[in-house]
């Protein structure tokens, strides 16, 4: 396949979701899809957005290919990096079209995964007992505040050390900075939530087992989905720096495997694919999130007139 | 602001509890006898309540007003158990409710309506009003569900259940809240400046449809406010609390007939209570005023 085909493929792939996002914005503000789909291109935010990427692109364009510049001028330009990676017959090896790109991908993603799943499952928990028990607060706030600031690269040795094998190690790093950010936003998500919430529960009739479920869970839950989506990041950003030190497969790893074979277009098509699926996993971190907090999000858009 | 009928204010009255007891009238006296708190955070020493003494009879409703932080406040959260007493006991129907040796908890037969509302954000309105009966185990879930319909409905917020409280007004919220806090059948009613932060003619509906409420339950209520024709209005006995270490300095019998009516705001009697209790709060604001720039100095 011609590599102009799949740019033309991506192309409508974007169109048709970005149609079917207009199409439920005019339902939801009951206009016409037409006149929906005008306003959005003729929009502000729409152009700012489109401007963004036109002023990064033209950036790189002219710094590495026009004038060539000679920090810049040994990086590969934006349609080379395209070409590559949308290539069939790749010079460096990797496109959409190789096995080895999607192997990367799955297998960072699978750690990454794996890492945010295990940080929620115990951050969470942990938070919510740090922010409900002032005991247990005084025990763990100080091991945790004191632990956290050592950086995920720090403990590559140490978990090469004792787990078994670099896999496990790996996946240990990613956990780690999951893991705190999660702990400490479920906290504070905790600590944010009103007395009178608390009060109100107790004059209901409420015991301690439920004001952990009806009030200190629920009260914290826009922390801990915020907590979410930056542990998600942050594991996407601990799993490169590990998969780069002790890792044979995976997009840090060939990131830093293409740069010291000088392939340098391959580095920018892990880099963009990182970008890509980081966004995603975000993207359905927060939309968990919002179907969780139906009730914030009416809050948000619902009438907070007097009446 | 829906009219209600005398035949739907009837169905108000909460229903008798399951153990055949029924409800008298005479539950809900409060009596407060020299209470004292003072608060020790540090060292620093804060003297909130001296002598506290009032008594509040069944069915009463009583105002306290007082200048901003004059332990008001204080005393609500001691009867609604949410801090204890230094000194002194508050009994309730002669049993103790509060004494120096009993720890503080909260229950539902002494409900708090907050002065920035607590309903509860994640849940929807039948939600929040089933919530306490459903928590204390006395009704069943279905049970609850079809009491706080027939609630709701007859303070004109049937078509509401299934909003969140974002959703609301301010003055539907707090109409919720009350209404979360009667379902308990409680024998008193703590108000926390409900309406503080409304407007005018949402302060005025809302004064309007409490005062119905109150008509029609007969619950002891205490209410504080910092706003005099607020208290004259809705109260039958307005006192005002002095400034730290706060007492009952002054207590006013507002003498006007129920239902009250928004001319009476306008009556001579109700000029001459309102000159009157302003003269007494004023001069326990100026005192509190002169405190807080001692302290600030």
């Amino acid at each position: 396949m011609n590599p102009y085909f799949v740019l033309g493929l991506l192309v409508a792939a974007i169109l048709a979701v970005g149609a079917w996002q207009q199409k439920k914005k005019a339902a939801l503000y009951e206009l016409s899809w037409g006149v929906q789909i005008f306003k959005t291109l003729t929009g502000r935010h729409f152009l700012l957005q489109l401007a963004g990427f036109a002023v990064f692109i033209a950036f790189w364009q002219l710094t590495v290919k026009t004038f060539s510049l000679p920090w810049f001028n040994r990086l590969p330009g934006p349609w080379e990096c395209l070409m590559e990676w949308l290539s069939p017959d790749p010079a460096y090896g990797i496109s959409i079209y190789t096995e080895d790109y999607y192997k990367h991908i799955l297998f960072s993603t699978y750690r990454a995964t794996t890492a945010f799943l295990l940080a929620t499952l115990l951050g969470v928990p942990l938070g919510l007992l740090m922010g409900w028990s002032r005991k247990f607060y005084q025990y763990s706030f100080p091991l945790v505040e004191l632990i956290r600031p050592i950086p995920p690269l720090a403990w590559v040795p140490l978990a090469i050390l004792v787990l078994p094998g670099d896999e496990p190690a790996v996946i240990f790093v990613t956990f780690l900075v999951a893991f705190f950010v999660t702990t400490l936003n479920t906290l504070l998500g905790v600590e944010s939530i009103d007395e009178s919430y608390f009060r109100a529960a107790r004059c209901l009739g409420a015991d301690k087992q439920r004001l952990l479920l009806d009030v200190v869970l629920p009260g914290a839950m826009p922390f801990i989905f915020t907590g979410l989506q930056i542990s998600m990041g942050a594991a996407w950003f601990s799993l490169v720096a590990g998969e780069m030190i002790a890792a044979q497969f995976g997009l840090g790893f060939l990131i830093w495997d293409s740069y010291s074979l000088i392939q340098y277009p391959v580095i920018i098509i892990g880099m963009i694919t990182l970008g890509i699926i980081g966004w995603a996993s975000s993207a359905v971190v927060r939309s968990i999130g919002r179907k969780l907090m139906a009730w914030r999000e009416r809050e948000l858009y619902g009438s907070g007139q007097s009446g | 602001m829906s009219k209600m009928s005398a035949s739907n204010l009837k169905l108000l009255q909460p229903s008798p509890p399951q153990d055949g007891l029924a409800c008298r009238a005479t539950d809900g006296a409060l009596s407060i006898k020299t209470v004292g708190k003072i608060y020790d955070p540090e060292g620093v020493h804060v003297e909130a309540l001296r002598d506290c003494s009032l008594e509040i009879a069944a069915g009463e409703f009583v105002a306290i007003v007082g200048p901003s932080g004059c332990g008001k406040s204080t005393l609500l959260n001691i009867i609604a158990g949410f801090d204890n007493l230094t000194s002194g006991e508050i009994l309730l129907d002669g049993c103790p409710l509060a004494t120096t040796n009993t720890s503080p908890s909260p229950g539902p037969e002494r409900v708090v309506v907050f002065q920035q509302g607590a309903l509860f954000p994640w849940k929807t309105v039948i939600e929040n009003v089933t919530y306490g009966p459903v928590v204390q185990g006395v009704m069943s879930r279905a049970e609850a569900i079809q009491r706080a319909r027939e609630m709701l409905s007859r303070v004109g917020l049937k078509d509401i259940e299934s909003s969140y409280p974002g959703q609301l007004s301010s003055g539907m919220q707090r109409r919720v809240e009350i209404i979360r806090a009667l379902i308990n059948n409680p024998k008193v009613l703590l108000l926390d400046e409900p309406f503080r932060a409304m407007d005018t003619v949402t302060k005025s509906a809302s004064h309007q449809y409490l005062l119905e409420l109150y008509s029609a339950t007969g619950k002891t209520i205490f209410f504080i406010t910092h706003d005099l024709e607020e208290a004259i209005f809705l109260a039958d006995k307005v006192m005002v609390m002095t400034t730290r270490p706060g007492y009952i300095k002054k207590t006013l019998a507002v003498k006007l007939p129920r239902p009250r009516q928004y001319a009476m705001l306008a009556a001579p009697e109700f000029i001459a209570m309102k000159a009157d209790l302003v003269g007494a709060v004023h001069e326990e604001a100026v005192k509190a005023f002169e405190a807080g720039e001692r302290e600030m100095a």
